[in-house]
């Protein structure tokens, strides 16, 4: 289907069904249960999901397919932020100009740096990128003030140009719109207990997420990706059979930043507001985190986890100790306290802890990211099986190692 | 630009240039030894700001003591707090001591900081030498998130200040030591003494690569590490050392930062981007250049920050190192003081 070969359509499948229906995935417990916290299908972080994933999914065909790791790519994302926030003041508050341009400046100007940035490789290329965007972190918050609003940021005020937009009636305040349907627009369902909250912001995220996703798959299966995958594991072979590296190396990076620019540009659809925090070193951190977790070089490693450590940030986040006492309640008194005070520190506002903990386990024994983990879970159950059915023919078949 | 503003710039360069001298040398002996980048440095800066404070509050453990000639408004008798360091040593001796409790953390934190650096080294970056430097930079870093957060549990997110002794308080008008009118290059007596703190560090470094057997096979094993290992020596358990005595100048480097910054959780991160930056910079394994470019980087910084050069170019004093640094790394392959053939790529 659409040039994807049986597998691949598979996986796409699953994709969009999983995008499709988030809302209910997401919402496994009904809503006056005591699991209830654990819910992850409100819109909020649903839209997080999305955007983040394609921010993750861009990073990776950059450092999955070319093995070079940016350090800076937090930038892009705060570059397509302040380009679409200009867009909602200046033209219109419908996102699709908003989206457009900050993929197209996000685009540009990650053509300058990764241009200069991939003079150098290995470290170097990683502070180079880590440079530029702490530069671009920087003179947001002091130079370009006028541009970026400084520590305040960007919002749409109600005296901005929008020069296609209607005047606005009295007392109304700039919505973001896909020609009339608000991105805050929502539709409760309700079922017996539970609560399916259906956002009209989501799925337009989801359906630029299922877009860039089913680009990154024909990107992975494309010649051009096979010649990223031939830089990564040796760039200088490529170079001695006399072709030129740079332009495909070039062209990875510049259609990551163009996912950056996307994925910034969808955050200022959903929430109307850009700031220089997005472009420090650590959210570009965040995204390798994301990358690695889930599985760099695999197709939908990186959404899941961007998912993982979005769910992380908002779910974990917010358990206490009183939630905490809670759950071991049917334990005696003494073990309670005990096992609240061993969980403590990795829940709440230490959940970083639970991920740096997590990160390093995944770097240390899983280099393949969650990913190789499944893989390696269904690979034993599918040996058992085998293994059953027909060992010693198997066993004849390997020669001796 | 006269004569006097020239210099005040360039003394106040040297107290930031002083720390990023110091974490970028560590960083450089670990990758000079090891061959392991590690973006765990600025954490174990961070650890040896928070050994100050750790004995700082040691020192002040106190107990209850309710003081008879003193009373509150309402009449009862004042409840004081009084540290055991005064029962021990007396008033006077006791409150010298926690007034000094910043220098004591010097001594506190050098055994603390061996441990800290080869507990990490034989726990988890043993494992990672045959690693590419991605997969270092990677687990370091989720190292360095660790280490931060199990930071942030015990001593709480805020910013703990921490005072340097009384007598270095207040600042040093040294101008008028070399004639010029006062007030015009004054300086604070502390950092006056970070500088000094940190060329005595380098020094001794440098003195013991140079001058010790065991600085001497050090530096073979950073030549050859192969040939000497077939020499018999167990050059593996010297760089284990090594490492370990890169984290305490790291950790003395944040010791003694302690009153010019107030510790707290993240500072780690905010010095290691800008070390890391300095080690490309001087040369990746270059001890020297780590040094120099410490120093160069924190006084071009002091530069860009003045006013005149701010109405020439807006903004420059926040970009100038990141600037500077993409000029070296595009146009010198191996920085200013590189080794040739160690990372050329």
């Amino acid at each position: 289907m659409f040039g994807l070969n049986k597998k691949d359509t598979r996986l796409m499948w699953i994709v969009i069904t999983m995008v499709v229906f988030a809302p209910f995935i997401l919402n496994p417990f009904p809503e006056t249960s005591g699991m209830a916290q654990f819910n992850a299908g409100y819109p909020d972080l649903m839209q997080r999901f999305v955007i983040f994933g394609i921010f993750a999914i861009g990073f990776n065909i950059l450092f999955g397919l070319t093995g070079y790791l940016s350090f800076g790519h937090a930038a892009f994302l705060g570059i397509g932020s302040y380009a679409a926030i200009w867009m909602m003041k200046l033209l219109t508050m419908n996102v699709i100009p908003a989206i457009i341009v900050s993929i197209v400046v996000a685009g540009l100007i990650s053509l300058v740096i990764g241009w200069i940035s991939l003079r150098r490789s290995g470290i170097y290329f990683s502070i180079l990128t880590l440079c530029f965007a702490m530069m671009a972190y920087a003179l947001a918050y002091s130079v370009l003030t006028p541009i970026t609003g400084g520590e305040t940021g960007l919002q749409p005020k109600l005296n901005d140009p929008r020069i296609f937009d209607a005047p606005l009636a009295a007392g109304a305040s700039p919505k973001a719109n896909l020609f009339g349907l608000q991105m805050g627009a929502t539709y409760e369902l309700k079922l017996g207990g539970w609560l399916f909250v259906i956002n009209a912001g989501y799925y337009i995220a989801g359906l630029l997420m299922l877009a860039a996703f089913y680009l990154s798959i024909r990107i992975f299966r494309s010649p051009f990706g096979m010649m990223l995958r031939a830089v990564k594991s040796n760039q200088q072979r490529v170079n001695y059979t006399g072709l030129n590296s740079k332009p495909y190396t070039l062209a990875a990076f510049v259609i990551s930043g163009m996912y950056a620019g996307l994925a910034g540009g969808l955050l200022v659809a959903m929430d109307t507001q850009a700031g220089a925090e997005r472009m420090f070193w650590t959210a570009s951190g965040e995204v390798v985190l994301m990358t690695i977790l889930g599985g760099v070089g695999t197709l939908i490693g990186p959404v899941l986890g961007a998912g993982f450590i979005k769910y992380m940030e908002n779910i974990v986040s917010k358990i206490n100790s009183k939630v905490l006492h809670e759950w071991f309640a049917f334990l005696p008194d003494g073990m309670e306290d005990f096992l609240v005070a061993v969980f403590y520190p990795f829940v709440g506002k230490g959940w970083h802890l639970t991920l740096g903990l997590l990160f390093m386990m995944i770097v240390i024994f899983l280099p393949g990211g969650l990913m190789e983990g499944g893989q390696k879970i269904a690979d034993k159950f599918r040996n058992k099986k085998k293994n059953d059915k027909d060992d010693s023919a198997q066993a004849a078949a390997t020669p001796a190692e | 630009m006269e004569l006097s503003e020239f210099i005040a710039q360039i003394v106040n360069g040297l107290d930031k240039g002083s720390a990023y001298a110091l974490i970028a040398l560590g960083l450089s002996l670990i990758f000079g030894t090891l061959g392991v980048v590690n973006f765990a440095h600025g954490a174990l800066f961070m650890i040896g700001a928070f050994c100050a404070v750790t004995l700082n509050r040691i020192l002040t453990w106190s107990h209850v003591v309710i003081d008879e000639t003193k009373t509150d408004f309402l009449g009862n008798p004042l409840k004081v707090n009084v540290p055991y360091v005064n029962d021990w040593f007396g008033v006077e001796t006791g409150a010298a001591i926690i007034d000094w409790s910043v220098p004591l953390a010097i001594v506190f934190s050098i055994p603390v900081m061996i441990l800290v650096g080869i507990i990490m080294e034989r726990g988890l970056i043993k494992h990672f030498y045959k690693r590419p430097h991605a997969d270092q930079i990677l687990v370091t870093f989720g190292l360095a998130i660790v280490l931060q957060e199990i930071i942030k549990f015990f001593y709480g997110a805020n910013p703990i200040p921490i005072g340097a002794p009384a007598a270095f308080a207040g600042s040093f008008d040294f101008g008028t030591m070399f004639g010029f009118d006062p007030n015009t290059i004054i300086y604070p007596y502390w950092r006056i003494i970070y500088f000094f703190f940190a060329a005595l560090i380098i020094g001794a470094v440098f003195a013991f690569l140079q001058f010790t057997t065991f600085g001497m096979v050090v530096r073979a094993g950073m030549a050859d590490r192969e040939t000497v290992g077939l020499l018999g020596i167990n050059i593996d358990k010297r760089f284990t050392l090594m490492f370990g005595i890169a984290a305490a100048v790291a950790g003395l480097a944040g010791v003694m930062y302690a009153p010019i910054n107030a510790p707290n959780y993240h500072m780690g991160m905010d010095f290691l981007v800008l070390s890391f930056v300095v080690v490309v910079v001087g040369g990746m394994g270059s001890l020297p250049g780590a040094v120099a470019a410490g120093f160069l980087l924190g006084i071009l910084e002091s530069f860009a920050s003045m006013d005149t050069v701010l109405q020439v170019i807006p903004g420059i004093n926040q970009v100038v190192i990141y600037l500077v640094a993409i000029i070296v790394i595009l146009t010198m392959p191996r920085g200013l003081m590189g080794r040739k053939g160690v990372m050329e790529e």
